[in-house]
């Protein structure tokens, strides 16, 4: 599996950290409800198929990408910088 | 019941007959029935835990008119997948009672079953390489002491004399010692789920294969039955036990899960003489391996680490799990490895399963065992059942609770790694 960084070009699956799906970009606010933080810190869509996930290429330039990935054939769909992804 | 062994079940009369009359008297396992319009109960996923959860609904609450819906073939899914090893090691309250008590009941499992499940109690070894690794098994080890299981705490020269064919002098990382817990160890895999099932089957629970569910009918807050490849059944009560498709099958209720879905890989050699006799984790990489009683090594490692649907995993993890084979035991870099697999596993976000009612009526969740629940086959049916059957949780289970995600109470956090779904 190679993942597009969008700085690096296209690298090898062990230089990238994987961190999950990509809610992350959509942090509550702090008075939030408890279901809103539930949402966030715990639960997942988690289906198969197309998957927007956080991954850092950790061994590279350190940026946090928003992969696009299909779940079920791994392939790697996009990449785009976290810093510019649409939340 | 022994003597219906004797003519009908298991025993070594029997085999001795069968060899002796052309085995002609074999029949098969299990029934092959059609769906009924209606059923009691319905259990969706015929892995491990959904046939176990059949079998104690019949033996335990006499609910037998229930059907086990698997969109493949019994004992496709992850109880076919795994490196069948079974241990109560756990030391947080929610897992430790529950784990224990899996062990008890697989203890009696094969003359509760009348089948052979090869359960082997041949002990495992964790092994650590620090002084602070050892702090924290010796606390694990008393802990596991205190909650009525079994545990040792081996120095270097007492891991030697179990294991002299690892590597005690890694330049990086010597070996200590080990935990050793001696009820561990392995079962047959497939054993277990046939088992299980046959067990159900022969008390009159339908076990339907080929049959995917494709709906959950809900009616003001309340159950109502399934859309299946076969038509639609209804129920009074639905068990969802669908391990790596949880997610997938709690949105037909529309539900969102504390679930990521991860694939761990496992691999196996060519079938060897007897050479490891114990089951072995490695305390300073991701490995660890026993051997299957046709004689292959059965090992693995860690999950790929990314959030997948496909049975299969790719180099990197395959890579370091023969390195870090490689360091602790070089003799394996003799053996042929024959193949690799893997399986889709239900990762939450605090390492531990849910067993538990949902917010509609009548529909119940069993799923989050990570890449830990063949362990918890047994009391994972037998609580489910209890559930089920009661409509109130059974004590060893009533930690592992759905709304602690919510609630933020009784998070069973085993291993300190935080609220992210493959760290655990
Ligand atoms: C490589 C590997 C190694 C492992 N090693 C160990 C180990 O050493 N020790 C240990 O304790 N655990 C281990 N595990 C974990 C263990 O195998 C699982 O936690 C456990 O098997 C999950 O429960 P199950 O048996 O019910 O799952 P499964 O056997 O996966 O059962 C779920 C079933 O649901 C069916 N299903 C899914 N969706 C639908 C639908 N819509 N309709 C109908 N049916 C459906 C599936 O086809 C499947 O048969 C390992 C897993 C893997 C993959
Ligand atoms: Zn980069």
């Amino acid at each position: 599996m190679r993942l597009p960084c969008p700085i690096c070009g296209e690298r090898d699956r062990r230089e990238f950290y994987y961190q999950g799906a990509a809610v992350a970009l959509n942090r509550p606010a702090p008075d939030a409800d408890a279901d809103a933080w539930q949402d966030f810190v715990y639960l997942r869509e988690n289906l198969p198929g197309d998957h927007q996930e956080l991954w850092s290429h950790d061994a590279g330039c350190g940026a946090w990408l928003v992969v696009t990935r299909n779940t079920v054939t791994h392939a790697v769909l996009g990449a785009k910088l976290a810093s510019e992804a649409d939340r | 019941m022994r003597f219906d062994r004797l003519t009908k079940g298991f025993s070594g009369l029997r085999v001795l007959k069968e060899g002796l009359t052309g085995n002609t008297g074999w029949t098969p396992h299990w029934r092959d029935p059609e769906p009924k319009p209606e059923y009691d109960i319905i259990i969706i996923g015929g892995g491990g835990h959904g046939l176990a959860t059949a079998h104690y609904l019949a033996s335990q609450h006499d609910i037998t008119n229930v059907a086990v819906l698997e969109k493949g073939y019994l004992g496709g899914g992850n109880v076919g997948r795994n490196t069948t090893i079974v241990r109560a090691n756990y030391m947080l309250p929610g897992n430790s009672e529950f784990y224990s008590h899996s062990l008890k009941l697989w203890e009696g499992l094969e003359d509760d079953l009348n089948y052979n499940v090869m359960h082997s109690q041949r002990g495992i070894i964790n092994l650590f390489h620090s002084d602070g690794q050892r702090d924290a098994f010796a606390r694990r080890g008393n802990q596991m002491i205190a909650q009525g299981d079994d545990a040792i705490l081996l120095d270097r020269a007492g891991v030697q004399r179990l294991l002299p064919y690892l590597d005690f002098e890694q330049t990086r990382f010597p070996i200590y010692g080990g935990l050793y817990h001696k009820r561990g160890g392995t079962a047959r895999h497939d054993a277990v789920a046939w088992g299980f099932a046959r067990g159900a089957d022969s008390r009159g629970v339908d076990l339907i294969q080929q049959c995917e569910v494709t709906g959950i009918d809900i009616e003001n807050g309340a159950v109502r039955g399934v859309q299946t490849t076969r038509g639609a059944i209804r129920a009074k009560k639905v068990g969802m036990v669908v391990a790596g498709r949880s997610s997938q099958v709690a949105a037909m209720a529309g539900m969102r899960l504390p679930i990521e879905s991860h694939v761990l890989q496992a691999f196996v050699t060519e079938g060897l003489k007897p050479v490891i006799d114990h089951v072995i984790t490695y305390g300073m990489g991701h490995f660890y391996i026993s051997q299957s009683d046709k004689g292959g090594l059965v090992f693995g490692g860690d999950l790929d680490l990314y959030s997948s649907y496909a049975s299969r995993g790719n180099l990197p993890t395959a890579e370091h799990v023969a390195e870090a084979a490689m360091t602790l035991m070089p003799v394996i870099g003799k053996a042929k490895m024959l193949r690799s697999w893997g399986g889709i596993m239900d990762m939450t976000p605090d390492g531990s399963p849910v067993i538990d009612r949902t917010h509609i009526d009548g529909l119940y969740v069993n799923c989050g065992w990570c890449y830990g629940g063949f362990k918890a086959t047994p009391a994972s049916g037998h609580t489910f059942a209890h559930l089920l059957a009661t409509d109130t949780p059974h004590p060893v289970a009533a930690k592992l609770r759905l709304d602690r995600f919510r609630t933020g109470r009784g998070i069973l956090d085993e291993e300190a790694t935080g609220s992210q779904h493959n760290l655990h």
